[in-house]
């Protein structure tokens, strides 16, 4: 049998697990490693800053439904994966982050770019490793990709010694899997289920509330079904967006903060919450007290951890979404059959007038340019088929209002931790995943300027990917609160004047444009597209709007700021 | 109402998983009063028993959580009516020769040995449970306890049930 290094069995094992690309920027320890995948066919992405790579890593993940690699080298180039590490995390998104180490014998006397990374991420992977035996490398390599991409998906940290890298391992030496702590529920206790079917016949007043774990299972299609049999309107969380059809009449959209008053209303005044896939993020529930106060609730989740942990549950059923909906629906269907099901129609249309009543809207005025206008363009030129990613803030807001999402996995947004900076190298690592697809970085001139080093990573790669800068010359969002709840004082979020985007771009080899007027719009977005190249384009908008409708931090969710 | 929970959790024998469980505990804002950790029959397990102050839905959470990690095998919230709990103490306290006899009395009340004796000072070593362990460091206080050393609680249920 022959020998190979530690290197060339880790990229054999990454093949294994069908890998196809990794993110990752060079060092020291990751020397060995760089030195196996240049005779490897695996395509490797060079970013320019390692936190680019983890936020690729989670877009390409997102978008393709894979996992996600990134790898970087010992000390500040692990360190600086850490937010994207923690963006994963919070979204549960399975990617793998593969570290260098300096080497075993050197580990914990503050060596040269030394970092307890396995110490500091603990917190924010679902599981880390520091291989400390050439012999554990094959198997540590098989349970990361195992552990992130199934039972509640998230990251996992390999972090590997370079003389492990080094060392020899017998070419042919077999992996061995032991996961006696690990065995996730996927499918619903039937008991449950038929308890559940119980409650929604008895339901005058339902909704589902579906989120990210309904794509991450692949059960959007099977919630769709769900949802047309039984017509019960769907309310969607900010990663569950695309899950369900925006287009089709049973969606109420996003609740929550900006959310849409209809949906929050529903919420309001529902008897029962069919919750699949979501957490109940506060962002979502608004002042928990006064959240659904009537109503029941039964939560669907693979992780047992979510289930009551905000809020009080009726009917807990620990599962994959995708399996216990197609089980709920059978039983559903079964049920309706025999003994029937409540008159749910009052209630139904009460819910579609309030869709008429309360839409969305803002304020066209004449001589401005209106954010929410830019979108329903992007919206109507893509015909709602591109990869849409977002950065945070009220950029991101907006798109989630106007962009009617209505496939899974084409929003790539930071929900949970809120990260700026995550939409562009995510549209990279979105891109090279979905090559045929038209991707665009919907961004604010704030989170922009977070990862621009990027912009070389598209171009030397030739990953076309569209910027579109809705440029209000401010830390939007903060500004809002400030202008809101803190007396105008717009303390440091003034960014006026920051740089000259279209510059910016051009020096880095990509193309930009810059559209002050409402009738340049259509056609910037147009030609973007129609480039073969990293494009920014840069709208002047009105600087002062704001996302409407708001719940202030802390209120119940029915109490909105709205438009005039 | 927040009360004392015995967990008792069973944990592959690997490094760092102590400081993952330790530090789920503190970013969850709970306080571990005491920790006990050593090996079981299989060297291969360990057994970490914590005694938390909390209450009793925040306990639950705690536990579901301690559950997502992967090194956890299982864990147990154990019934104090139907436990034996013991913890061992060793406490070194003044004594001269006007203090000794009474010491060594209080000692030997208490069923506990004497290890080390020295010209200014006893180390007396106890087993029990916590309230007797604290009975007898009340009665030793007014003589100096120069230190005092617990090994943090451990616990078995009782009966053949696994």
């Amino acid at each position: 049998m022959g020998k190979i290094t530690g290197a060339q069995m880790l990229i054999k094992c990454l093949k294994e697990a069908g890998v196809e690309v990794i993110f990752g920027f060079p060092g020291g320890v990751v020397i060995p490693i760089y030195d196996a995948l240049y005779d490897s066919d695996i395509r490797h992405i060079l970013v320019r800053h390692e936190q680019g790579a983890a936020h690729a890593a989670d877009g390409y993940a997102r978008s393709t439904g894979k996992t996600g690699v990134c790898m970087a080298t010992s000390g500040p180039g692990a360190t600086n994966l850490i937010t994207g590490i923690a963006n994963a995390y919070m979204d549960s998104i399975p990617i793998v982050a593969i570290t260098g180490q300096v080497s075993t014998h050197v580990i914990g006397t503050d060596a040269f770019q030394e970092a307890d990374i396995t110490g500091i991420t603990a917190p924010i992977t679902k599981h880390n490793y520091l291989i400390k035996d050439i012999k554990e490398l094959p198997s540590v390599i098989k349970e990361a990709f195992y552990i992130a991409f199934t039972g509640r998906p998230g990251p996992v940290l390999i972090d590997i010694p370079v003389d492990i890298s080094k060392g020899h391992i017998d070419e042919n030496f077999k992996p061995e899997i032991a996961l006696e702590g690990y065995k996730p529920t996927y499918k619903g206790n039937p008991r449950q289920i038929i308890q559940a079917v119980k409650k929604i016949q008895e339901s005058k007043r339902p909704v589902i509330f579906a989120g990210g774990g309904v794509t991450s299972s692949g059960g959007s299609s099977v919630l769709t079904e769900f949802a047309q049999l039984s017509k019960i309107p769907v309310i969607t969380s900010l990663t569950g967006k695309g899950t369900f059809p925006d287009t089709n009449s049973l969606c109420l959209g996003m609740a929550g903060m900006h959310g849409t008053k209809y949906a929050n209303l529903a919420f309001t005044e529902t008897d029962l919450i069919i919750a699949v896939g979501v957490r109940f993020d506060d962002r979502v529930t608004g002042k928990l007290s006064e959240f659904a106060k009537n109503a029941g609730v039964i939560h669907i989740d693979i992780d047992p951890a979510e289930i009551g942990k905000n809020i009080k549950v009726d009917i807990p059923i620990v599962g994959d979404a995708k399996s216990v909906l197609s089980d709920l629906k059978l039983k559903y269907e079964e049920t309706a059959a025999k003994t029937g099901i409540t008159d749910q129609k009052p209630w139904i249309e009460h819910v579609m007038e309030l869709k008429k009543t309360c839409a969305l809207k803002y304020n066209d005025t004449p001589g401005t340019l209106k954010p929410a206008y830019i979108i329903e363009k992007i919206y109507e030129i893509t015909k709602g088929d591109a990869i849409i990613c977002t950065e945070v803030g009220q950029h991101q807001m907006w798109t989630a209002q106007y962009y009617k999402f209505t496939k899974p996995r084409t929003l790539v947004s930071s929900g949970g931790l809120g990260t700026m900076g995550f939409g562009f190298p995510a549209a990279i690592g979105a891109k090279v995943g979905n090559p045929e697809k038209t991707v665009i970085d919907i961004a604010g001139d704030g989170s922009i300027q977070m990862n621009v080093q990027e912009f070389a990573t598209a171009v030397a790669n030739k990953i076309p990917v569209k910027i579109m800068v809705l440029n209000n010359g401010y830390l939007g969002m903060v500004r809002q609160w400030q202008e809101f709840f803190w007396n105008k004082r717009y303390s440091h979020t003034n960014i006026e004047g920051s740089v000259d985007f279209v510059k910016l771009v051009e020096a880095y080899g990509g193309q930009g444009f810059r559209v002050k007027e409402k009738s340049e719009v259509e056609a910037a977005i147009k030609e973007a597209l129609a480039i073969d190249n990293l494009v920014l384009v840069d709208f002047w908008i009105d600087r002062e709007e704001n996302v409407y409708p708001m719940v202030p931090a802390g209120s119940a969710i029915d109490q909105m700021i709205e438009c005039d | 109402m927040s009360s004392n929970h015995i967990i008792s959790v069973l944990v592959e024998n690997k490094s760092g998983v102590l400081a993952k469980i330790a530090g789920l505990f503190s970013r969850r804002g709970f306080n571990i009063e005491s920790l006990a950790v050593g090996t079981t029959d299989d060297e291969k397990i360990s057994r970490i028993t914590l005694v938390v102050k909390a209450e009793t839905h925040s306990i639950e959470q705690i536990v579901k959580q301690l559950h997502k990690l992967i090194n956890v095998l299982k864990i147990q919230e154990l019934d104090p009516s139907n436990i034996v709990e013991r913890e061992l103490v060793l406490i070194k306290v003044n004594s001269d020769n006007n203090t000794r006899a009474e010491i060594l009395e209080i000692a030997n009340i208490f069923r506990a040995s004497i290890v080390d004796v020295a010209k200014k000072s006893l180390v007396i070593e106890i087993t029990g449970t916590s309230r007797k362990v604290d009975g007898i460091e009340e009665l030793l206080k007014p003589f100096g306890i120069l230190e005092l050393v617990r090994t943090g609680k451990i616990a078995i249920t009782r009966g053949a049930k696994k």
